[in-house]
């Protein structure tokens, strides 16, 4: 056999079981992060090796405690369920108003500054978010906004708007400007042109981006522990989540329900949208 | 430039008397629907990054506390205390170093990872949809949850490593793998590397899928087995790819925060610089010193970025 042939056949079986590898790897964790939110916890120290539940061990005593309001003993999520996603919507719609008109002037506009501006959003994209954290919190403890979901809302949108522009920005410029150009001999306005042409050709993209924009305001976590700590039912999901493992005593059992719940909402919009976001987040890169 | 008729069927009606305009005016104009499109966007990231940016920097040279902060004015004294505060409290060089081999770590698995992903992938076969979905599983969950995972995972007493470990591989003990000094950041660079290789991933299979097939297709013809087409073919294709993904992780383990925080807390050995700051903003509640210590964190990641592009430019050109 020639090396040629050799190396053919013994790639082909190396990539199956590469494959096999990946998938190991990256679903494994979550099976398991399911698998364990239905067990009772006494039956996880006995055989902390099984990634199967038996039919006896069944529960979702795990969720009812997760769920359960504070007052009745559990730990609120549903409460904080209502404040990510509130959170999260807020900051997607605002970044999206903010973000549209911006990147079409970037992509489209010759103005004074525009490669500039350009640079501008890569830069900031790029900046420790924990160098923008230390004066936000000092702003919002003066002002009292400090504990309040508004204020994340703020902050949120400057997490999600560099990287809005920048995505948008690169699908903007896909657009034919023949398109509209026609619409513009036509006699429609600049305003016309981008609500009538661009913006319908944009449609996918935009949908794109507000998915991960949503994505983003959902996971964070950073922001959500230094302002929000001191008010328990204003908590996101994220942050009840990683304050319930400092609980007395919480059964990891219940802390991995406490998972699923932040993980599920976010799993099911990335399957549901899967080829748009693998798209949207990578047009301009084959640019090289 | 051509027009094309169809669009226009789409496009408003409206009249408008005398629309001839002199090319300049058309100019002037673009110019200024430009600014007015942009100039809410850019109000919103100077409010929300760049006047906090700014303000970190002022903040690093006062002296603020959070006990002080009701009463203490915008622009008070200027000092160097903060600085010196920040450089001489006893692990400042480690967190700063375990920082860097955090960065590095994360950064070289994570693009090595997305490279293997990228290349088993790229051609067509049977479930190719899910696999590739599952990849990006852990890039699109919350860092909270897959962080807690990991942590019952690698559990000592109910984690499932361990006791397969003991089981299948003949352990003699459980690892405690996020307590103890010597495992603790390395498995921290794992997590990194895991969370974030679907990144690595998208971009380089977006590029892999753009190598014309004539190219590849020569070079077999020509003679050249797998791994040669490989060497001579497709990496030279995805190193331009590679080099701007290593800056762009580098940048962001280097200012990561959640990661370490939620898998160790920064102890055993894993403390890293944005954990270091948000100790000092909460714990010890002295703004100064935090804000000190993330201008430090800024200021060390524009060296290592210069650095490393001057490093590559020059290469390039020789």
């Amino acid at each position: 056999m020639d090396r040629d042939r050799l190396e053919t056949v013994s790639l082909r079986w190396l990539r199956r079981l590469v494959i096999a590898a990946f998938l190991v790897v990256t679903v494994l964790p979550f099976w398991y992060m399911l698998v364990l939110s239905v067990r009772p916890i006494e039956r996880l120290l006995l055989d902390p090796g099984s990634l199967w539940v038996p039919v006896s061990e069944f529960t979702v005593a795990t969720y009812a405690e997760v769920l359960k309001a504070a007052e009745d003993g559990g730990q609120g999520f549903l409460t904080f369920i209502r404040n990510s996603g509130l959170v999260a919507l807020a900051a997607t719609a605002l970044t999206l108003v903010v973000a549209i008109p911006g990147a079409y002037a970037v992509a489209r506009l010759r103005f004074f500054g525009r490669r500039q501006v350009n640079a501008l959003f890569l830069a900031v994209y790029l900046f420790p978010s924990i160098v923008i954290a230390i004066p936000l919190f000092v702003v919002f403890t003066r002002v009292g906004l400090r504990g309040s979901l508004f204020g994340l809302v703020l902050v949120y949108i400057s997490q999600t708007l560099p990287v809005s522009v920048y995505m948008l920005k690169n699908y903007f410029e896909t657009i034919p400007v023949s398109l509209e150009e026609s619409a513009a001999i036509d006699g429609a306005g600049r305003l016309g042109i981008i609500r009538r042409v661009s913006l319908p050709l944009a449609a996918p993209s935009i949908m794109a981006v507000a998915l991960y924009d949503f994505m983003i305001a959902w996971n964070e976590f950073l922001f959500a522990l230094l302002f929000l700590v001191d008010k328990p039912n204003r908590w996101t999901v994220s942050l009840g989540l990683s304050l319930l493992s400092d609980g007395v005593e919480v059964p990891k059992t219940v802390l991995m329900a406490g998972s699923v719940i932040l993980t599920l909402p976010i799993v099911i919009l990335f399957f549901a949208s899967e080829r748009l976001l693998t798209e949207g987040l990578t047009s301009g890169a084959e640019k090289g | 430039m051509t027009t094309t008729a169809p669009e226009a069927g789409r496009s408003p009606a409206r009249e408008r008397p005398g629309p001839r305009r002199r090319p300049l005016t058309l100019r002037r104009r673009e110019s200024r629907a430009g600014l007015a499109l942009v100039a809410p966007t850019l109000l919103v990231v100077a409010a929300v990054i760049g006047i906090p940016i700014v303000w970190t920097v002022v903040l690093a040279f006062q002296r603020v506390r959070l006990a002080t902060l009701r009463r203490s004015g915008l622009f008070g004294e200027f000092t160097l205390s903060n600085f010196d505060r920040v450089l001489h409290t006893p692990g400042f060089a480690e967190t700063l170093w375990t920082t860097l081999l955090y960065s590095l770590g994360g950064t070289f698995g994570s693009i090595v990872i997305g490279v293997v992903a990228a290349l088993v992938v790229r051609r067509p076969f049977r479930g190719r949809t899910l696999v590739r979905a599952s990849m990006l599983l852990p890039y699109v969950a919350p860092v909270v949850a897959v962080a807690f995972v990991w942590q019952v995972m690698l559990d000592p007493q109910l984690g499932i490593v361990n006791d397969w470990g003991q089981r299948f591989l003949g352990w003699d003990a459980p690892i405690p793998f996020l307590s103890q000094d010597s495992t603790a950041l390395w498995t921290v660079i794992a997590f990194e590397a895991w969370r974030y290789f679907p990144f690595a991933f998208l971009f380089l299979l977006a590029r892999l899928q753009a190598v014309p097939v004539d190219l590849e297709e020569a070079a077999r013809v020509d003679g050249a087995t797998p791994t040669q087409r490989f060497r001579h073919i497709l990496l030279p294709q995805l190193m331009p790819v590679i080099v701007l993904l290593a800056v762009l992780r580098f940048i962001m383990t280097f200012n990561k925060f959640d990661d370490v925080y939620l898998l160790t807390g920064g102890s055993a050995g894993t403390e890293v610089v944005s954990v270091r700051v948000y100790q000092f903003l909460t714990a010890r509640t002295d703004v100064g010193a935090a804000a000190a210590q993330a201008v430090v964190l800024a200021v060390v990641l524009i060296a290592f970025v210069a650095i490393y592009l001057r490093f590559f430019t020059a290469r390039r050109e020789a």
